[in-house]
C-alpha cells in the first residue's frame, strides 16, 4: 500500500505541475481577446509592410480598430500554415494571402466572407476581382499590395555604353545577351539557390502563350490541352533552356542567392534579371542611388506584333468567416480601401506596380521601372500569370525550372514532367476531367 | 508483501508516465496518420481511396533518387560519426590541458540551431565568394561548387550534418569511456600493456553500448533527416539531393495531405526494414557481452 | 576519471611512475606537438564558421549580404541587438520566456519518466519486451504526423496551449532519452539492487535514493541534448503552438528570413542572441558532466 501512495503522490506532482502550466497558458490566450476593437491579421513575413501599416495606423485614429499583426513565413511553408490553421478554426480576423490558384486552394466559399455586396468593390479592378471569386460569383478579397510584373529587368548604363536597344523580340534579346557576354559581363542574372527565382522566365511568358493561344488557361484546366503539347507553352520552356545552353548567365548560378543578383544588378555586372517587381523596393532600400538606373521591360515574343507584360495579381486580405469579430473586420476592410486609406497606402509605399483600385494618382517620384510598365497598363498591354487564370499549379515547378535552367533536363522532359506534377494538383483540387 | 517483493523489485509501474505521454501524444497520432494514408484528405474532408496514394507517391519522379540518397546520407553520416566520434571520445579522455577547450568547441555546434548552421554553411560553401573555397585556392586547389554540383551536393550537406553531430557522437562515447572502471586499466597498466592494447582490449569492447547507441541514433537520424538538406539545398538542384523525407515534406506543402501520409509511412517501412536489423544485431552483441 | 580533475603534474607522476625520466621528455614533447595540431584543426573547423556568424552580426545590412568573413567597416552589433529586441514589439522577449517554460517544463519530465522507464526496461525483462522496444524503435524512425497531432491535441483541449507543446515534445523525445537511460542502466551492477533489496529497500526507494542518483552522467546529457532539442526545436512550435503571443525563439528567426529578401545582419545577430542560453546551459553543465560521472565511475 506505501508503495502506492508514494507512486500516487508523485503522480499527482507531475499532474499538478502540468495543470499550473496549463493555467498559466489559458491565461495566455485570454489577454488577446479582451477589448471589441482589436483585429488580428495573419500576415507573410515576405513582403513590405510600411505600406500596409500607414493604412492600419490611420484605421486605428479614424475608426478606432487596432491592428495586431500576427507573422508567418511566406512561401510554401506559408501555404501550409494557412491550410493547417484554416482546418483547425485558428485563422486570425483577417489573412494575407496571394490571389489566383493559391486563393481556390483554400476553399475560399467555406472559409472567407463574401465581399461582393460591399459598395467599394466597385473601384476595385476586375482583372483583379476576378482572381478573388469562385464560379458563384463571391468575391473574397480586398488589394493588399499593388499589381506586379514579372519581367526583364535591365541595367539602363549597361544598354547605354553596350549601345543596344529594349528588344521587342526574343531573337532580339538573344543577340543583345551575345554582345553583353562578349563585352564580359553577364548578361542573365540567374539566382538559383532560392530556386523560386528560376520559375521567372517560364511564367512571365504567360502574355506570349495567351497571344497564340487564348483558350489555352480554360483548356489546361479541363485537361484539354498539356504544357508539352502545346507548342506556344512549350516554348516557355524552351526559352528557359536557350539561356542555359547560350551560357549567359553567371557561373555560378546555383549558389547565387537574390540578395546578390540583386547586387549584380545594380552595379551593372550583370545586365539583365529576369525577376518579378517586388524587386524595386529592395533596389530602393539597398541600392537608392541605382534605383534609376534600372528599366523592365516584358519577355519579348516571337513575333513584333504583340508584346506585353505578364502581371501578377495582389496579394489581397481574406475576412475569416469563423472568426469573433466579422463585423469589425469588414469596417476594417472598408477603411482600408477608402479614398483615405489608399492615399496614405501610396504616400507609404515604395511601389513595384499599379494599384488594383480605379482612380489612384501614383506620385512622380515611382521608379523608372515602374513608369516604363505604366504605357502597358494603360494601353491594356497586359495579362495576367497563369496562376491568376486556372487553379493548377503544380507544386514542383521550381525545381523543375532549376533542372530545365541548369542543363539537367529538356525543355520538352521538364514540361513533360510538370504535366504530371499538376495532374496531381488536378486530382487533389477534386477538378473535372481529371 | 516483502518477500514478494525480494523476488522482483521492477515493476511496471515505473513505465506508466512515460507510456502514457508517449502512447497518446505519439503513437495514437502516428496509427490515425496510418489511416489518412488511405484517404483523399483536404483537412476539413476526406474520402477512402485505398492504396492510390502509396502508388503516386512511389510513382514522383524523384523517387529512385530520394531512396537511394536517403540511404547514402545515413550510412556517410552515421558512419563518420562513429569513426570520428570514437576517435576524438578517445582522445579527449586522454589527461590533455586542451581536453576542455577542444570537447567544447567540438560539442558547441550541437548546441546551434539547425537553420542557423545551414544557413552559415551555405555561404561559406559558395563557389566563388564562399570562405572554403577561398581558402582551397589560396593552396591552388579550385574548389568545387559544394551545393550546387548535383554529384557532391548530397556529400556536402552530410559534411554540415557531421560537423554539428559529431559533439553528441563525441559525448555519448566519453560517457561510455569514462564508465568503463578504473581498475580495468590498472590491470592492464601492470600487466604492461601499451595504449594501442588498452584501446582494442579494453576501451573498444567496453564501450560497446555507446557505439551501439551512437551506430542506432546517427543512423535513424540519417535516414529520417530533413532540416538540414531542406535549409541547405530544399533537395536541389532540381531533384538531386531529394530525400524521402523532402518528398513527403513537399506533398504536405502543395496540401497532397493523404498522399504525404501514405510517404510517412513508406519512410517508416523502409527505416524500419533497414534499422530494425541492425538494432537486433547490436542487442544480440550487447547480451553476450 | 577523478583524475581528470587533478592537477597535470600529478597524474603525470602518477601513471608514468615506472617509466623512466628520458621516455618521460620524448613522450610528453610529442604529446605537445600533437596537442597543439589538435587545437590548430579544431580551431579552423569549429571556430571559423563561429566567427563568420559573429562578424555578419555586426554588419549594416548592405554589408552582410555580400556574406565575407571581413571584419565589419562599421562595428553596428550593439545597434543590431536593439533592433532585434525591437522587432515586432519586442517579439523576442515574450519568445524567450515561452521557450525557456517549454525547455525547463520538458526536461524535468523527461527525465523523471525517462529514467523511471529506461530502469525498468533495463532490469525487467518479459514477453511484452520486444514489443516495447519495437515501439521505442518507431518513435526514433518516423516523423511525428503533425496534423493527426493536432486533431488529438484539439480534442483534449490543449491545442495551442503550453501543456500540449510540452507534452508533444516529451512525447518526440522520449525514446531517445529512454534509450540513453537504458544503455547507461548497463553499467550499473544488478547485484546493487539486489543488495538493497536484501538490506530492505522498497521499490521506490531503491529507484530514487539508489539507482536515480547513480544515473547523474547520463542525466547531465540527457538534460544538455534534449534541452537543446526542444529549445532548438522550429518545427513543432510553430504547428502545435501556434498564435502571435506564443512565439518561440526559433520563430523570431523569421523575422528576419525570408523568402524575398533576407536582413542578414539581423539574422545573424538573431542567432546569436538565441545561441546564448543553450551556452550558458553548456558552460554550467560541462562541469557538471565530468563531476557527474566522476563520482558515477568511483562508486
Amino acid at each position: 500500500m506505501n508503495k502506492l501512495k508514494k507512486f500516487l503522490s508523485l503522480f499527482c506532482v507531475t499532474v499538478l505541475l502540468v495543470g499550473l502550466l496549463a493555467g498559466c497558458g489559458g491565461a495566455n490566450s485570454s489577454s488577446t481577446s479582451g477589448e471589441e476593437d482589436t483585429v488580428t491579421v495573419l500576415i507573410s513575413n515576405d513582403s513590405s509592410r510600411t505600406a500596409i501599416e500607414a493604412v492600419t495606423d490611420y484605421i486605428e485614429e479614424e475608426y478606432g480598430i487596432k491592428t495586431v499583426f500576427e507573422t508567418r513565413p511566406g512561401g510554401t511553408e506559408g501555404d501550409n500554415i494557412m491550410k493547417t490553421r484554416l482546418a483547425t478554426g485558428d485563422m486570425a480576423d483577417i489573412a494575407f494571402y496571394n490571389s489566383g490558384s493559391l486563393l481556390q486552394a483554400l476553399n475560399p466559399a467555406q472559409n472567407f466572407v463574401d465581399l461582393s455586396k460591399e459598395p467599394y468593390m466597385d473601384k476595385v479592378l476586375d482583372t483583379f476581382k476576378d482572381t478573388v471569386s469562385d464560379d458563384s460569383g463571391a468575391i473574397y478579397g480586398i488589394p493588399a499590395t499593388s499589381v506586379m510584373v514579372g519581367a526583364w529587368f535591365y541595367n539602363k548604363k549597361v544598354y547605354e555604353e553596350l549601345g543596344l536597344e529594349v528588344p521587342k523580340t526574343w531573337d532580339e534579346l538573344m543577340a543583345n545577351n551575345e554582345k553583353i557576354k562578349e563585352a564580359g559581363k553577364t548578361a542573365v542574372i540567374g539566382t538559383y539557390k532560392e530556386t523560386w527565382t528560376s520559375q521567372l522566365i517560364v511564367l512571365g511568358d504567360n502574355y506570349n502563350v495567351l497571344a497564340e493561344n487564348p483558350s489555352f488557361p480554360e483548356e489546361y484546366t479541363a485537361n484539354k490541352a498539356k504544357l508539352a503539347t502545346t507548342p506556344a507553352a512549350l516554348r516557355s520552356f524552351e526559352k528557359l533552356q536557350e539561356v542555359y545552353d547560350e551560357g549567359y548567365m553567371n557561373d555560378d548560378f546555383l549558389a547565387t542567392n537574390y540578395d546578390a543578383g540583386i547586387k549584380m544588378l545594380a552595379e551593372g555586372t550583370g545586365a539583365h534579371y529576369p525577376m518579378l517587381s517586388q524587386v524595386l523596393p529592395l533596389l530602393a532600400t539597398n541600392y537608392p542611388d541605382q534605383l534609376n538606373d534600372i528599366g523592365v521591360f516584358p519577355q519579348p515574343g516571337d513575333s513584333l506584333e504583340k508584346n506585353g507584360f505578364t502581371a501578377w495579381m495582389p496579394h489581397a486580405f481574406y475576412l475569416n468567416k469563423k472568426g469573433e469579430k466579422v463585423e469589425t473586420a469588414k469596417k476594417w476592410a472598408e477603411a482600408f480601401l477608402s479614398d483615405e486609406g489608399v492615399k496614405r497606402f501610396v504616400e507609404a509605399a515604395s511601389l513595384d506596380g499599379p494599384l488594383a483600385v480605379e482612380g489612384v494618382e501614383l506620385p512622380d517620384d515611382v521608379p523608372q521601372a515602374v513608369k516604363d510598365m505604366l504605357p502597358y497598363f494603360e494601353e491594356g498591354n497586359t495579362a495576367p500569370a497563369l496562376e491568376f487564370l486556372s487553379p493548377l499549379k503544380g507544386p514542383n515547378l521550381e525545381q523543375i525550372t532549376t533542372e530545365v535552367g541548369s542543363g539537367g533536363k529538356t525543355a520538352k522532359e521538364g514540361a513533360e514532367l510538370y504535366d504530371q506534377d499538376v495532374e496531381k494538383q488536378a486530382k487533389q483540387l477534386g477538378l473535372e476531367g481529371w | 508483501m516483502r518477500k514478494k517483493m525480494k523476488s522482483n523489485p521492477y515493476t511496471y509501474f515505473f513505465l506508466l508516465p512515460a507510456a502514457a505521454v508517449y502512447l497518446i501524444f505519439f503513437i495514437l497520432p502516428t496509427i490515425l496518420s496510418f489511416f489518412f494514408s488511405m484517404t483523399w484528405w483536404t483537412l476539413t474532408d476526406w474520402k477512402f481511396i485505398g492504396l492510390e496514394n502509396f502508388k503516386v507517391f512511389l510513382s514522383e519522379p524523384s523517387m529512385n533518387i530520394g531512396f537511394k540518397n536517403t540511404v547514402i546520407y545515413a550510412v556517410v553520416t552515421s558512419g563518420l560519426k562513429v569513426i570520428l566520434g570514437l576517435l576524438l571520445g578517445v582522445f579527449l579522455s586522454m589527461r590533455l590541458r586542451s581536453v576542455g577547450f577542444i570537447r567544447s568547441m567540438v560539442f558547441f555546434p550541437a548546441l546551434l540551431s539547425t537553420i542557423a548552421v545551414g544557413i552559415a554553411f551555405s555561404t561559406l560553401m559558395h563557389p566563388s565568394q564562399g570562405m572554403i573555397n577561398a581558402a582551397l585556392s589560396f593552396f591552388g586547389v579550385a574548389g568545387p561548387d559544394w551545393l550546387g554540383d548535383t554529384k557532391i551536393a548530397l556529400l556536402s550537406v552530410a559534411l554540415v550534418d557531421v560537423w554539428k553531430g559529431v559533439g553528441i557522437a563525441t559525448v555519448i562515447f566519453i560517457a561510455g569511456i569514462m564508465s568503463i572502471p578504473q581498475e580495468y586499466h590498472e590491470a592492464l597498466s601492470i600487466d604492461g600493456g601499451n595504449a594501442w592494447h588498452r584501446f582494442r582490449n579494453i576501451t573498444l569492447p567496453l564501450s560497446r553500448p555507446a557505439m551501439n547507441t551512437v551506430i542506432i541514433l546517427s543512423f535513424i537520424g540519417g535516414l529520417r533527416t530533413f532540416d538540414l538538406i531542406w535549409t541547405m539545398t530544399k533537395g536541389g538542384p532540381g531533384f538531386s539531393t531529394d530525400i524521402i523525407a523532402s518528398i513527403i515534406y513537399k506533398q504536405y506543402q502543395a496540401g497532397f495531405y493523404g498522399i504525404s501520409t501514405a510517404g510517412n509511412v513508406i519512410l517508416f517501412i523502409v527505416v524500419a526494414a533497414l534499422a530494425f536489423p541492425l538494432y537486433l544485431y547490436l542487442n544480440r552483441k550487447e547480451v553476450d557481452m | 576519471m577523478a583524475k581528470m580533475m587533478a592537477p597535470s603534474s600529478m597524474l603525470e607522476r602518477k601513471s608514468n611512475a615506472h617509466r623512466t625520466a628520458k621516455q618521460k621528455k620524448s613522450r610528453t614533447a610529442g604529446r605537445l606537438i600533437a596537442e597543439v595540431f589538435a587545437v590548430a584543426v579544431t580551431i579552423l573547423l569549429f571556430g571559423i564558421p563561429l566567427y563568420f556568424v559573429f562578424v555578419n552580426a555586426a554588419k549594416d545590412t548592405q554589408e552582410s549580404s555580400l556574406l565575407n568573413m571581413s571584419w565589419p567597416s562599421t562595428f553596428q552589433l550593439m545597434e543590431n541587438i536593439q533592433l532585434v529586441f525591437a522587432a515586432e514589439n519586442g517579439m523576442i522577449l515574450r519568445a524567450f520566456f515561452n521557450s525557456a517554460m517549454i525547455t525547463i517544463v520538458s526536461i524535468v519530465l523527461l527525465i523523471l519518466f525517462g529514467a523511471m522507464a529506461g530502469y525498468v526496461l533495463h532490469r525487467k525483462r518479459t514477453k511484452s519486451t520486444p514489443f516495447i522496444n519495437f515501439l521505442i524503435l518507431v518513435g526514433l524512425i518516423i516523423p511525428p504526423a503533425v496534423v493527426p497531432t493536432i486533431w488529438v491535441l484539439e480534442s483534449i483541449g490543449l491545442f495551442k496551449t503550453m501543456p500540449g507543446i510540452i507534452l508533444v515534445e516529451v512525447a518526440l523525445h522520449l525514446p531517445f532519452t529512454v534509450m540513453l537511460y537504458r544503455a547507461f542502466m548497463a553499467t550499473i551492477p544488478k547485484q546493487l539492487d539486489e543488495a538493497a533489496v536484501i538490506d530492505g529497500c522498497g521499490k521506490l526507494r531503491l529507484f530514487f535514493s539508489i539507482i536515480l542518483p547513480l544515473l547523474k552522467p547520463v542525466s547531465a546529457t540527457v538534460i544538455v541534448l534534449t534541452a537543446v532539442g526542444v529549445y532548438n526545436d522550429f518545427v513543432n512550435p510553430l504547428y502545435f503552438f501556434p498564435g502571435a503571443e506564443n512565439a518561440t525563439l526559433q520563430l523570431t528567426l523569421y523575422n528576419f528570413m525570408s523568402l524575398y529578401s533576407t536582413q542578414w545582419n539581423l539574422l545573424f545577430t538573431n542567432i546569436l542572441l538565441i545561441s546564448l542560453p543553450p551556452l550558458v546551459l553548456f558552460i554550467f553543465f560541462n562541469k557538471r558532466i565530468v563531476a557527474g560521472m566522476t563520482a558515477g565511475s568511483i562508486k
